[in-house]
């Protein structure tokens, strides 16, 4: 206490001893270092374990990760999940609306797409997209035919499977988004002229957007590792590209990690940018700026300083709320 | 068509289920003229703000708006129900402020004020804005333009939704409650704005519980209840020497809670 200027720290010592405030902060800190501690000692302990067994190859994980194979696999994984995600963007957003509309019979077919696809297991939609030649052997318009299975490649039948499926969840995710905008919302809107389709894509989807970001960014994380799933048919993603290696070396666990690698630097990627876009769509949400304050203070007459007070009150209303 | 008045409103009738809201509303608004509409909460004075709108279906009667019967359109000689997209473009030539504001939250003031212009009316964005800013102006809020809904108080809410409403210069404004949901010391300056319109010459009709500032303003007074005009007349007429017993209660209410 003798070291602190008393006139330095005139709030400090205003609120009545900073001492006891720096005190009372210090027992949780021991015991927090303490726990933490014991945490990081297991952790080394289940490193050493498998760096000392000397069973892994790290040279193979270095000469694999970046080759040409592996890179291409990535490549596939990107395809499929970036085209799975705006497939399921579009087709969820029109499932949505078709769920929330008055007409009886879009309804039923929404809810029926969601019921099939989202309570059937995704793999099991893998497998029978890539089978799907075994009852449809031809498709085509009038003369022009052409071979199913010259359409339903591995890929295909991959993106095919994943964007359906992805569908059914990311319509209820968006249906969720829709609902949490006021209805009022929709009738300023309308008031000011606006037409339903208008409304929909101009005022009430940018401000769902906020709510739906969260669980769709959970979702497409999601879908970045349940495309890991379409190996079994031999599309050659991450996975199926580390297994296949495998397979002709037999160094499993190593490609395994490697494959896990590239896993976890999409996610983390994908997670960076799930942040920025939350930050972008929170306009308007984000806690009072400086910069409205500021400015806030000529409309008020400046002899009211209760009228001030209260704006700032309902600042910390609307941005807690 | 000069003569023709703003909206002419005979034997409305609406229904939500089984509870009947409107019973047979006559009413007539003149091109210019101030009509405030007062009673009591669920009396039905909203609802009938929102049929003249077209935001809510009727189910008995007539609303005339200039030369248009609200909800149906003209095919050859028959009157059919109007189409989504005829009932935007009326509802775009007709302003209305609500009792929550209901700015949208994710744009500034200004893009509030120019949603309708830039979004309905296509104006280029240099032409909306100047329009923007000069209702800014009328609304005492130039400063703020760049502001969240959010960052401003109630009253500052509802100063830039009456903007929005009057952006496209409808000359008609329906103002649903527009001081009910701030606090008392906002309310003034919303009137003042309400006042601006009323003598600019706009065909205004306002649902208020602000009976004094309903006798400064109104040009004629509607009493409602119950789904029913109960009576009208100059704001002298019913606010000061009502008639009907229900009238002289109702008003009796209102001053002491004024007090």
């Amino acid at each position: 206490m003798a070291i602190l200027d008393p006139v330095a720290e005139p709030a400090m010592n205003a609120r009545g001893g900073a001492s006891r405030v720096i005190h009372a902060r210090l027992a949780p800190r021991l015991f927090t270092a303490s726990s933490a501690a014991v945490v990081l000692l297991i952790l080394a302990g289940a490193v050493y374990l498998v760096v000392s067994s000397g069973r892994l190859r790290w040279a193979v994980i270095g000469e694999y990760i970046f080759s040409t194979v592996m890179l291409n696999g990535v490549k596939t994984t990107l395809t499929i999940t970036l085209v799975s995600l705006i497939t399921s963007i579009v087709l969820g957003t029109l499932l949505a609306t078709m769920r929330m509309s008055k007409n009886f019979i879009l309804k039923a077919i929404a809810s029926g797409y969601i019921w099939f696809f989202r309570g059937t297991p995704v793999i099991v939609q893998v497998v029978f997209w890539f089978n799907i030649a075994l009852f449809l052997p031809k498709v085509g318009f009038g003369d022009w035919t052409v071979s199913t299975n010259v359409i339903v490649t591995p890929m295909n039948a991959a993106l095919l499977a994943m964007s359906l499926n992805v569908s059914a969840f990311m319509c209820e995710v968006i249906r969720g988004g829709l609902l949490a905008v006021d209805r009022g919302q929709t009738e300023a809107a309308m008031s000011i002229g606006m037409r339903p389709a208008n409304i929909l894509l101009r005022i009430v989807l940018p401000q769902a957007v906020r709510v739906i970001l969260p669980p769709a960014g959970n979702l497409a994380i999601d879908l970045l590792k349940a495309t890991s799933l379409v190996y079994v048919i031999g599309t050659k993603e991450i996975l199926g590209t580390a297994t296949s290696i495998a397979g002709q070396n037999f160094y499993v666990i190593e490609l395994l990690i490697v494959a896990c690698c590239w896993y976890l630097i999409l996610v983390t990627i994908a997670s960076y940018l799930q942040g920025k876009l939350e930050k972008r769509f929170s306009r308007g949400y984000a806690p009072a700026s400086t910069k409205g304050k500021k400015t806030a203070a000529p409309t008020q007459a400046p002899d009211t300083p209760s009228a001030n007070q209260l704006e700032s009150a309902t600042e910390i209303e609307e941005a807690t709320s | 068509m000069t003569t023709q008045p703003m909206v002419r409103i005979h034997d409305l009738k609406k229904a939500f289920g089984h509870h009947v809201v409107l019973e047979g509303v006559d009413m007539e608004v003149s091109r210019g003229e101030v009509v405030f509409v007062i009673g009591p909460s669920g009396s039905g004075k909203s609802t009938l703000l929102r049929c003249i709108n077209g935001l809510e279906p009727y189910d008995g009667g007539e609303i005339w708006v200039g030369d248009y019967l609200v909800g149906a359109e003209l095919h050859g000689d028959r009157w059919v129900e109007a189409s989504p997209k005829v009932a935007a473009q009326r509802r775009s030539r007709i302003g209305m402020v609500f009792q929550r504001f209901d700015l949208f939250p994710n744009m500034t003031a200004l893009e509030n004020i120019t949603a309708g212009l830039r979004l309905v009316h296509h104006q280029s964005p240099k032409e909306a804005e100047a329009r923007g800013r000069e209702l800014l102006e009328r609304v005492g809020l130039s400063e703020r333009a760049d502001s969240y809904p959010g960052q401003l108080s109630g009253g500052q809410q509802q100063r830039i939704a009456i903007a929005r409403a009057i952006a496209a210069k409808p000359n008609l404004v329906l103002f649903d409650e527009p001081t009910s949901a701030l606090d008392p010391e906002l309310v003034g300056e919303v009137l003042d704005v309400i006042r601006d319109l009323a003598e600019s010459g706009m065909s205004l009709i306002v649902v208020t519980h602000e009976i004094h500032f309903a006798l400064d303003v109104a040009d004629v007074v509607y009493f409602v209840d119950g789904g029913r005009v109960v009576e009208s007349g100059s704001p002298e007429s019913v606010i000061k020497n009502p008639r009907h017993e229900r009238t002289i209660s109702f008003l009796q209410r209102i001053n002491r809670e004024s007090l």
